[in-house]
């Protein structure tokens, strides 16, 4: 899992609201065992033909979405099956952090377990970041904020909140295992004493 | 004495491993840990990967269900796999399963059917116990009084290589319901009521325990339908106290203790309930009476309505969005559109009570000659006890399809599909864009509703059939 720790670039605004995992992976992709080129059916039913070819005008398709690190999605973000494909297209695709105004559990879960940075805002800063398509942004894991510069150059620093561990995983690019792994007197004991 | 536990507090505690710290979350022991073909072959790498064997095969459990046909073999003895990756995953699992010693439920077996069927009626799942699968709809098992939520792929390797998972504790709701559920109500539109209201993220960040006397008067597979469907919440488990019902559903189950063993386990069951003092981090109550057979109409499953109330207006972009998806206009009466496809089956609504009711509905009648109607059991224990009571035969001669158990239409990756412009009124879970085929439009409701609709060709409850047949 690479880390993470600040990143800068433009950001890639999806205005729906409650993006599900169908939608960021449809169920016809999760036939495959591993998750090699997953990315290419990001959004597939969104952003492709029913022959597979991109659909002219979609923003996904755009040339700037490949170099957009940061996806900026509506209220609810994630939410549905608890299929790890989800981030793990999201990643193969070339975003490296969501923003949104809330994120579904299992889909933050998966996100942190893979390298996908989830990031939510309060809804008043979220809803002007919303209004940013295409703005260049930073998005700082060490100082936990967002850095914007609003059209008439006042820089704004939102701070958001993350699970101390998670952060400490994703800065690090550490493997959640180890920790279980670390833990291994302790399992045996809690197996021994029931 | 120690201060009050709800029953989720007793799951919790009961499994710490170690405490959350400031830095690391707690560690929580898994009891039984269910497993799938789709989620589960980047777990096995892990083991693989550090050449490690499966914690306690004795407490995983593996069968097939998301990607298998649900139409018998050729002449050949060939199932007809959707697509041959489909066919090579079942293959991986049934490879994962040789090598690491874990019990699979294969085609051969008599218990084979969607994982969150097939564990219950095997009494596998039991009260005070923590499950987890890779799938969200593990919230299902919480109807037993047991901490079940759906896990990614990555934690399926955990579970797989260490029996545990790194887990912070989600906060507490409690949901109870009053009074009496009327008599054309089910568990699917109880459930479909409450996401109503707290749509499809009230629950995040949530486990919610249900209660009180709506509850309580649900049988096991009514209160499994309704924890199924918390995750469509957002909450990520469900739960209901164990109970009577839930001892006499347990009593016998091949998986589950037997004789005195039973009785002992029985009355430990019976303590897990909430303590009459414990604090929920929420709380909120709903009046059972005043329910209505109810249907979704949106592309999320909060966006439901009664049966017989007209679509709402649209109120945001999204929901704009989500009439236009589903050609429909506020305002507009849903049974003025003809429907094209019902499915009953899935993990919500696939078990045998589920398919009673549907058959009971469509026995003597006929289903519309413009409905393709698939009616698909949860498991083979599901199919054996349909087929004994002649389910079977009354769905073949109303004209419905009888096929064999697995996720199927619910999530359409068998190739059981919904053609793209058309709508179905499904038993299942999720009415997302694209669910059961890329452009399918889905209503979500009851098995009853289902079937009055699949008579009546257009959106219908069973009184609105009946009221038709009888003027």
């Amino acid at each position: 899992m690479q880390a993470i720790t600040k990143l800068t670039g433009p950001i890639l605004v999806l205005e729906q609201e409650n993006i599900d995992t169908d939608q960021i992976i449809p169920a016809r992709f999760l036939t495959a065992t591993d998750f090699d080129g997953i990315g290419e059916h990001l959004f597939a039913d969104w952003r492709l033909d029913t022959n597979g070819e991109p659909k002219p005008g979609h923003v996904l398709n755009e040339p700037r979405a490949r170099r957009s690190p940061i996806l900026v999605g509506g209220h609810n973000f994630g939410c549905g099956s608890s299929r790890e494909h989800a981030p793990h297209a999201l990643l193969g695709f070339g975003f490296r952090v969501v923003i949104s105004s809330q994120i579904a559990d299992i889909f933050r879960s998966n996100s942190q377990n893979v390298g996908l940075l989830p990031v939510v805002l309060e809804a008043d800063q979220h809803a002007a970041l919303m209004q940013m398509d295409g703005e260049e942004i930073t998005v700082d894991l060490e100082q936990c904020n967002v850095v914007v510069r609003t059209a008439d150059g006042v820089e704004h620093c939102w701070p958001f909140s993350i699970d101390p561990f998670a952060r400490h995983c994703l800065t690090r690019g550490l493997d959640r295992y180890e920790f279980l792994n670390q833990a291994e007197d302790a399992i045996v004991a809690f197996e021994e004493k029931r | 004495m120690s201060a009050a536990e709800s029953l989720f507090d007793k799951l919790w505690n009961s499994h710490l491993v170690k405490a959350q710290s400031e830095s690391i979350p707690a560690i929580i022991y898994i009891d039984l840990h269910l497993v799938h073909e789709v989620t589960s072959p980047q777990g096995f790498d892990l083991l693989r990967e550090k050449g490690i064997g499966v914690r306690r095969p004795e407490r995983t459990l593996a069968t097939l269900d998301h990607s298998t046909p649900t139409l018998p073999p050729d002449a050949n003895g060939q199932r007809p796999y959707y697509t041959e990756q489909a066919h090579r995953q079942v293959q991986t699992l049934r490879d994962n399963c040789n090598e690491y010693g874990i019990e699979l439920h294969d085609w051969d077996s008599p218990y084979r059917g969607i994982v969150h069927v097939m564990g219950p009626e095997m009494g596998a799942t039991q009260p005070g116990m923590t499950i987890v699968c890779g799938d969200s709809h593990t919230s299902t098992h919480g109807a037993f009084g047991a901490l079940a939520f759906g896990i990614g792929t990555t934690e399926v390797g955990h579970v797989l290589a260490k029996q545990c998972l790194l887990q912070s504790k989600p906060k507490s709701m409690r949901i109870n319901v009053t009074g009496r559920i009327p008599e054309n109500v089910t568990a699917k539109d109880l459930a479909l009521n409450i996401i109503r209201y707290l749509g499809m993220n009230g629950g995040t960040g949530f486990v919610i325990e249900y209660a009180g006397e709506a509850i309580r008067s649900l049988d096991m597979e009514g209160r499994m339908t309704l924890c199924n469907l918390t995750i469509e919440a957002g909450a990520r488990a469900g739960m209901i106290a164990p109970d009577e019902t839930t001892i006499n559903y347990l009593r016998g189950r091949p998986k589950a203790p037997q004789g005195e063993d039973f009785e002992k386990a029985a009355s430990c069951w019976l303590q897990l309930a909430s303590d009459e003092a414990a604090v929920f981090d929420s709380e909120i109550t709903f009046e059972a009476s005043i329910m209505r057979p109810s249907i979704t109409y949106g592309t999320d499953p909060g966006m439901s309505l009664d049966i017989g109330e007209p679509v709402p207006l649209a109120d945001s972009k999204s929901h704009e969005k989500a009439l236009q998806y589903m050609g429909f206009e506020g305002g507009q009466q849903m049974n003025e559109r003809n429907v094209d496809v019902v499915f009953i089956g899935s993990c919500t609504n696939g078990r045998i009570s589920d398919l009673r009711a549907a058959a009971n509905v469509l026995s003597g009648r006929s289903v519309a000659d413009h409905v393709r109607m698939l009616v698909v059991p949860g498991s083979e224990s599901v199919r054996r006890q349909a087929e004994s009571e002649g389910l079977h035969e009354i769905f073949s001669t109303a004209g419905a399809e009888w096929r064999l158990p697995g996720c199927s239409m619910c999530l359409a990756m068998n190739g059981d599909l919904v053609a793209a412009g058309e709508t179905a009124v499904s038993t299942s879970n999720r009415n997302f864009e694209g669910r059961q085929g890329s452009g399918s439009r889905t209503l979500l409701a009851s098995p009853e509703t289902a079937a009055a609709s699949a008579v009546m060709g257009c959106v219908a409850s069973v009184s609105d059939l009946d009221s038709v047949e009888n003027s």
